[in-house]
């Protein structure tokens, strides 16, 4: 500590009152004004300038180039509008998850590949925290966490037969699957899942395709995770693949 | 889908005897916005508490998830540590620390928040009605505090002088931390957009945005929803569902991208210049150019989707082989001329994940893998974040699949070196070097941020720090580091940002791990990291996870600063330990720095005087590398300069006793000793006072 100056000396210069602080207590007179004013106000440096004090300040700025506003010190935040997209992107990923975790609930019985149960626990564990996610998600917002009709699991709510998401299984690829085993069976998986997977990427684009869409900031980081975890899982299950054959041969 | 119906309506009932059964529900009128009720959900004015019973825990979406079996090898988080059952609470939850004191927990402001804690308070209920919730007895108390708090998230931070600027997913708030113990707010600056990341220089403040809220002039309205889709939906012959390509409506009030503010004013920030991308910005880095000192770059980790070329002409997502344009598969550089900023504008894309003998921008081989043997062209198409090392020419990148090096002496067209990929990795979040460039700590974000992932059951080398090994531009793996508390199902929790802390003689590293708090770790030997101090909270909520926790822990000349997601601002001080000495702590905050934005690393230099030189022979103490006997008589002749005011005949004294250190220096059993006992030599030889 003796060799060096403690930080208030370093940084006194920043500290000194300068005009600076003439200028700080405009703001707060404009926070002070702005509290009873009806709507936004805007400040303006010329005015008040014989008070200083250490309230702090709510400001808002304009575009580039554009002045600042202050906004009243009782200002709340607001959220962005929310999309029916955003629900229906939900519902069908939670269905989409649902058969990952499905497909990789047959790992345990139906092969030995000591990496590929690894990558299935990786898997399942991650499509059941989203699942659980996606659920929260839905039920705080007061809607259905199923697609389907109520009490019809088969039919979605327009009263048509429940389509798959995109890269879902289709049911003869899940018996195939079902019915595999060894390497039979990791070679199913691993193509299905990479299938299954690459279809949620596709949802995730379909997603913030759509105007108004994945302005909720939950959302968007969970499409946004689920996308880069899912590529990323793609690549790994792409090199088991490659894998595969030369060991085989061996 | 039977068992998804029955598990909607258990979780209404136990949502209506939450909040009916406990508590006067507040009738509301439903907002014209108010999704319409299904008929086959019960009426909530028939709580029930047996309902309650009937609930299958699992069938209740709320309730936290515990992990699944471990898989066999594996080896989960010490459910017999202090942090693993912490009382829950918002603001008062329990606290455990080892090292750390915990000084000041300073509340998010009103502004960046639904401004209560209580979920009764009519501020919650607005915010509930603007997101279209009418009837709110339909929810669990608890889950009122909890919607939509990300879009008001804390996230990073970056420091100049006196100032901390901690970012949020709704803008910047600004700190005076002249006095940390006393640490108050002086700047709220709404501008969302999300994620906040932010960087500073001189007085410029750089912000990154990426996503579809974001607007130019920092409006909060965002952009208004499509209505809704007609009811037919096209399928194809397997039954799934087609959409129709729609065409958005471009944007061009939309921003995404790097905000640059004048913050001349520090209470009356300005938006100078706001350069858009087509990916957004998840994280920037600040990069200087030794050679440069009029323009300063902006590296841009986009990691989200990119957007519509008619709404930012030339973005294009499409695959590599159909576009070689595609705004995939590569970073971006900003030039930002410091006297003109509003000038700033993208000056390259450098394709990072190249091949560099075929030239396929999607080449990132994993010839540099832990598991070797394959050349495939791999799916690597983002960085999620970059830290700069300009002392050393070199960047390390965190990119989603593969941690890659950088050359980046010529800052404007960065190449890469090496690449490494780890099969327990599932997301490369983020990196930072040792100070003396020979270890690289990476972090796995696995979950992305928002899970629980140190449930005693996780693996401890799944979401965890892998250190690495730096060496001739090539990265070779030492070991993982995970917090080794195990954290409870309702507390998200993965490795996340940190910083070094300037120990010298030791590398030593400051780390977030979201609501597993703050764990410092030691990882001088990058084969044997270990944990030396931490500050821990319980959970927000004990039956629902609540994101929340501590995004980034920095360093900053002398104390730590924590960015709180959920409850704001923690600032906290080291205090000696088993692990740390007082001098260890002194000669630390002996080190002063003008500004820190972590991912531009800068090199730490240490004094040359008896505070560091006591921090080192603690450490030789410590270590058994000199006999107790000469550790005494250093010491002693250290106190005495010191009580003497550096006479002469008592520095005299220390510069004789440096020789016969460099001579131990030369026989040390580790490398870490022989730079310990070279640099006391140093500092023996040439003390300052």
């Amino acid at each position: 500590m003796d060799s060096c100056p403690p930080k208030e000396h370093l940084y006194r210069s920043r500290r000194e009152p300068s005009p600076r602080s003439a200028t700080r207590s405009v703001f707060l007179c404009a926070s002070l004004l702005a509290a009873s004013a009806p709507s936004t106000f805007f400040s303006s440096p010329a005015r008040a300038q014989q008070k200083d004090s250490a309230a702090p300040v709510v400001v808002q700025p304009g575009a580039p180039g554009k002045p600042s506003k202050t906004l009243p010190p009782s200002t709340k935040a607001t959220l962005p509008p929310r999309s029916p997209a955003d629900v229906e992107f939900m519902q069908g990923m939670i269905m989409h998850h649902q058969q990952a975790v499905e497909m990789t609930a047959l790992i345990q019985s139906h092969t030995e590949n000591k990496d590929l149960r690894s990558l299935g626990a990786r898997i399942s564990s991650s499509q059941s925290d989203e699942i659980k996610f996606m659920q929260r998600w839905l039920a705080a917002r007061g809607e259905p966490i199923s697609m389907a009709m109520p009490g019809m699991p088969d039919m979605d709510r327009s009263g048509r037969p429940m389509a798959l998401m995109p890269g879902m299984l289709t049911p003869d690829q899940m018996e195939a699957l079902r019915k595999a085993d060894g390497a039979e069976f990791d070679r199913l998986f691993l193509t299905g899942m990479i299938q299954h997977h690459n279809g949620a990427l596709i949802m995730v684009k379909d997603l913030f395709d759509t105007p108004g869409a994945g302005q909720d900031a939950d959302l968007f980081n969970f499409a946004t995770d689920a996308d880069n975890t899912q590529r990323a899982e793609i690549k790994i299950m792409q090199l088991m693949l490659e894998k595969r054959p030369a060991e085989e041969k061996r | 889908m039977n068992r998804l119906l029955s598990f909607a309506l258990r979780v209404m009932g136990l949502a209506i005897f939450l909040t009916c059964g406990l508590n006067r529900a507040q009738a509301q009128e439903p907002s014209a916005a108010a999704p319409k009720q299904e008929a086959a959900q019960p009426e909530p004015a028939k709580a029930d508490p047996s309902k309650k019973e009937a609930a299958e825990p699992e069938a209740n979406p709320f309730a936290p998830e515990p992990a699944p079996a471990l898989p066999p090898g594996m080896k989960g988080s010490d459910t017999n540590d202090p942090r693993a059952k912490l009382t829950p609470g918002l603001y008062d939850a329990g606290e455990a620390s080892m090292g750390i004191k915990h000084l000041l927990l300073l509340k998010k402001p009103d502004a960046f928040q639904l401004g209560a804690t209580d979920p009764d308070d009519p501020k919650v209920q607005k915010t509930l009605g603007q997101l279209g919730i009418g009837d709110t007895t339909k929810l669990p108390k608890p889950v009122h505090l909890v919607i939509a708090q990300l879009a008001f998230a804390n996230s990073d931070f970056a420091f100049q002088g006196n100032h901390l600027f901690q970012g949020n997913f709704y803008g910047v708030n600004i700190y005076d931390i002249s006095n940390p113990a006393s640490t108050t707010l002086l700047t709220s600056m709404v501008c969302p957009g999300g994620q906040g990341d932010v960087s500073v220089y001189k007085n410029l403040l750089f912000m990154s945005v990426e996503m579809p809220n974001g607007r130019l002039d920092c409006g909060t309205q965002g952009f208004p929803p499509e209505p809704p889709p007609p009811a037919a939906e096209e399928k194809d012959k397997d039954n799934q569902k087609v959409k129709k390509r729609r065409i958005p409506a471009a944007q061009k009030e939309r921003f995404r991208g790097v905000r640059i503010f004048d913050i001349s004013d520090i209470k009356n920030p300005r938006q100078v210049a706001a350069v858009q991308t087509c990916r957004g910005s998840h994280t920037h880095t600040l990069v200087l150019d030794p050679g440069d000192k009029d323009n300063v770059y902006i590296y841009v980790s986009g990691t989200s989707f990119v957007r519509q070329p008619e709404e930012l002409a030339g973005c294009s997502g499409e695959k590599p082989d159909k576009d070689p344009n595609t705004a995939l598969f590569r970073i971006d550089v900003i030039k930002v001329p410091v006297a003109a900023p509003q000038d700033a504008k993208i000056v390259s894309s450098p394709r990072v994940f190249i091949d560099p003998r075929t030239g396929a921008m999607n080449g990132l081989s994993s010839g540099g893998s832990l598991h070797k043997g394959q050349e495939k062209p791999a799916d690597t198409d983002q960085c999620h974040d970059i830290t700069v090392y300009s002392a050393i020419g070199l960047a390390a990148g965190a990119c989603s699949g593969n941690g890659i090096l950088l050359d980046i002496k010529d800052p404007v067209h960065p190449k890469r070196l090496d690449a490494v990929n780890d099969p327990n990795y599932s997301y490369w979040h983020s990196a930072s070097f040792s100070n003396d460039g020979t270890k690289v700590v990476f972090t796995d974000e696995w979950g992305g941020g928002l899970g629980a992932r140190c449930r005693p059951n996780d693996p401890n080398k799944w979401g965890a720090d892998a250190i690495f090994r730096l060496k001739d531009d090539k990265l070779t793996f030492a070991s993982y580091y995970k917090l080794p508390a195990a954290q409870s199902d309702s507390e998200n929790c993965v490795a996340h940002n940190g910083s070094l802390i300037p120990v010298p003689g030791r590398d030593i590293e400051v780390q977030a791990w979201y609501q597993g708090g703050i764990s410092v770790v030691d990882f001088t030997d990058p084969a044997q990291p270990f944990e030396i101090a931490y500050f821990d909270r319980g959970p927000i909520d004990p039956s629902i996870l609540v994101l929340g926790g501590e995004w980034s822990a920095y360093w900053y000349n002398g104390n730590i600063y924590a960015s709180e997601i959920a409850r704001g601002l923690d600032v906290l001080e080291l205090t000696p330990s088993k692990f740390l000495t007082q001098n260890e702590i002194d000669a630390a905050k002996s080190v002063h720095v003008a500004d820190l934005n972590v991912q531009n690393q800068q090199k730490i230099e240490w004094p040359s005087n008896l505070v560091v030189a006591k921090a080192y022979l603690d450490q030789l103490s410590r270590s058994q590398a000199l006999p107790s006997n000469q550790i005494a008589s250093l010491e002693k002749a250290i106190l005495s300069a010191e009580s003497s005011h550096m006479s002469k005949n008592k520095v005299a004294k220390l510069q004789h006793m440096g020789p016969s250190l460099e001579k131990s220096a030369a026989a040390a059993k580790n490398p870490a000793d022989a730079a310990r006992l070279h640099a006391l030599a140093e500092i023996l030889t040439h003390p300052s006072a």
